[in-house]
């Protein structure tokens, strides 16, 4: 006879309810020695221009107040900070790569943003920070929506300098919360960091990423649940220019039964060495029976000289789900679609912004903050009118 | 006025055994009020004529003319036709996501006018266009063919038509898979068209089955990449009895 030490260890084992072993989620911690210096040959960093980081990996204190901070909306729910390890602070976000293990390990105290349980805020709150040339900034952002509360934070990034910035995520039971993160920096900025969310019972929690600017923008969006029936919504759009490098990092755990994701990241290309990335990773575990996933990433690439990678990996534990899949193109004009608006008369040029307008508005009336989304458009124009119109088509 | 004057037009696509011929010396003249039907089976290139004369990339025109009232439509750009007052309705009408229907329209009727329409009648104008053709007022607001059923691309090609204004339609088996209702709906607003002054049809159809509803002036029996036949509508009546067989053997 078979004699199990514990056979709580089994099940937790069967159940695979802790660690799977596997490259699209390496081993999280806090220990920075568990994150050494990335060579570029590691899977998680094979895409990125490391060089042009300009001092982001590396373990040395940053420039203390360095980065000038505004709130917006109504700062009564900025209630404090929070200390390394001081709860909730470590309830969802465990570094899992050097970038956010250095925003963590630097960034001193974390700003404490909090929605109480049943409040429901009429306008966003948030964060503006505007970044200085020359300088590394570190920040942790700890959100944290009391159950059933519904609200919506933005945080806008601007500026220049280098910048390494988490945000964690707390979503309460019953919560509903929208994170919108704006990446407008500056054209020689630098970004990473991680933002990780975890996703209470019944919660839905959308993050909505949209990067137009900055040197290098690498920026992991990741979410696990801490109960069933949680859902995500992940939604990014990106405009890379010239020399830019754009890198969308997702990860969807699901870790409970009955949850749902759905991740649309849409993106444009234009200009010589224009770069994006874009990693999906989504893994469903043997708990997580009955959920749903979607994710989707569509590049359309302008010019010559750009390129676009999209990597949607999906592991699956269990087939008694719902439903799961993903979807990727990269491609450039369809000369069908320009053909059946130049056939109405529609120039040429005319034709190509239009076509354009429309692969970022699907998303952007996704969004559902109507003042976001008339900003969304206006930068999209304005990007249109800048680049498209006239210089390189 | 409007005058479509097709004479002697020979047009090839490339295939990976090289250019293929499809068209091989097409003439025919679609003059003011006309309307003109043609038939053909499957392969004859009917679709090819239609997209040649719009100016689709796919297709080389070899030899041949096509003038608008004179004017040289093969000089003219796919955009510059649509302006001088050509109109292709498509059998396969293209999905634009994230484009409205009526963003779509009214950015085709300002490039058609060379100016904006008036808003206020404009808007009455859409709404009017698109309830003759039984489409809903919110269908304005969906994105241009996309998720549409087969009925609703059609009729909105029809919308188009109608609010567009061209000289010269070129209809490419707009009649294909439609009901019978739908295809009444589709044969009222062409008809609508026709009655307005010195406008030209090219209706291109497999079936005799929308000449019911639209009665053309001219029939032309499209076999092989040419004109076989051409007559009056008693042509079409003795195509529905007898078919194509005839024709195809001929050109065998």
């Amino acid at each position: 006879m078979t004699v199990t030490a514990d056979p709580r260890d089994s099940v937790a084992s069967a159940l695979e309810v802790d660690h799977v072993e596997s490259h699209l989620h390496p081993v999280s911690s806090f220990d920075l020695d568990d994150h050494p210096m990335p060579t570029g040959r590691e899977e998680i960093w094979r895409f990125t221009p490391l060089k042009r980081l300009a001092g982001a990996l590396d373990d040395t204190p940053g420039d203390a107040d360095a980065l000038s901070v505004e709130t917006i909306g109504d700062a009564s729910y900025v209630v404090g900070t929070l200390a390394p390890g001081q709860a909730p602070r470590g309830v969802a976000l465990v570094p899992d790569d050097r970038a956010s293990a250095l925003a963590s390990k630097h960034a001193g105290d974390a700003v404490h943003v909090k929605v109480p349980a049943d409040a429901e805020l009429a306008e966003p709150i948030g964060h503006r920070v505007t970044g200085t040339a020359g300088t590394r900034t570190h920040r942790h952002t700890v959100i944290e929506a009391g159950t059933h509360s519904r609200a919506t934070y933005v945080l806008d990034h601007r500026g220049s300098g280098v910048h390494a910035g988490n945000v964690e995520v707390v979503v309460g039971d019953g919560a509903d919360l929208t994170v919108v993160t704006l990446q407008d920096w500056d054209d020689d900025a630098v970004h990473v960091g991680t933002h990780e969310a975890v996703v209470g019972r019944d919660a839905r929690y959308r993050h909505i990423s949209v990067t137009f600017g900055g040197s290098v923008v690498r920026t992991s969006a990741n979410v696990h649940y801490a109960g069933p029936g949680g859902e995500a919504e992940l939604l990014g759009l990106y405009f890379a220019d010239a020399g830019q490098h754009f890198e969308h990092r997702l990860f969807v755990d699901h870790n409970a039964p009955r949850t749902k994701s759905n991740v649309v990241y849409k993106g444009a290309l234009q200009g010589e060495k224009a770069r994006t990335v874009w990693i999906g990773n989504v893994l469903i575990r043997k708990v997580a029976e009955a959920i749903e996933t979607y994710e989707e990433n569509r590049n359309l690439v302008l010019t010559d000289g750009c390129q676009a990678d999209s990597v949607p990996n999906l592991e699956i534990e269990t087939g008694e789900i719902e439903g799961a899949g993903h979807a990727s193109a990269t491609a450039r004009f369809d000369d069908e679609q320009l053909f059946y608006l130049r056939s109405r008369g529609v120039s040429d040029e005319e034709a190509r912004r239009l076509v354009l307008h429309g692969f970022f508005q699907d998303l952007i009336r996704k969004i559902g903050l109507p003042e976001l989304e008339e900003k969304l458009t206006a930068a999209v124009e304005d990007e249109l009118a800048r680049n498209v119109a006239g210089k390189v088509l | 006025m409007s005058n479509l004057q097709i004479t002697d037009l020979q047009v090839s696509v490339a295939t990976e055994d090289g250019p293929k011929e499809i068209l091989k010396g097409v003439t025919l003249t679609i003059k003011d009020g006309e309307t003109h039907a043609i038939m053909g089976p499957n392969g004859s290139g009917k679709s090819t004529l239609a997209y040649s004369i719009a100016g689709h990339p796919k297709y080389t025109v070899t030899g041949g003319s096509v003038t608008l009232d004179g004017e040289d439509v093969l000089e003219m750009s796919v955009d510059e036709r649509a302006r001088a007052g050509l109109f292709l309705a498509m059998q396969y009408p293209v999905e634009v996501p994230g484009v409205s229907v009526a963003n779509f329209l009214r950015t085709a009727k300002t490039a058609v006018d060379g100016e904006a329409p008036k808003l206020r009648t404009w808007v009455k104008d859409v709404n009017a266009a698109l309830e003759q053709l039984n489409l809903d007022s919110t269908f304005s607001q969906r994105s241009v063919n996309e998720g549409f059923s087969g009925g609703e691309k059609k009729r909105h090609e029809i919308a188009q038509l109608d609010l567009l204004d061209p000289k010269v339609a070129i209809l490419d088996e707009t009649d294909s898979g439609l009901d019978i209702d739908a295809l009444k709906i589709v044969s009222e607003g062409v008809n609508r068209f026709r009655e307005r002054d010195a406008k030209g049809v090219l209706l291109i159809t497999h079936y005799t089955r929308i000449l019911r509803y639209i009665t053309p002036d001219f029939v032309h029996v499209f076999v092989d990449g040419k004109v076989a036949e051409s007559g009056g509508p008693e042509l079409a009546e003795a195509l529905e009895a007898e078919g194509y067989d005839k024709y195809l053997s001929a050109a065998r």
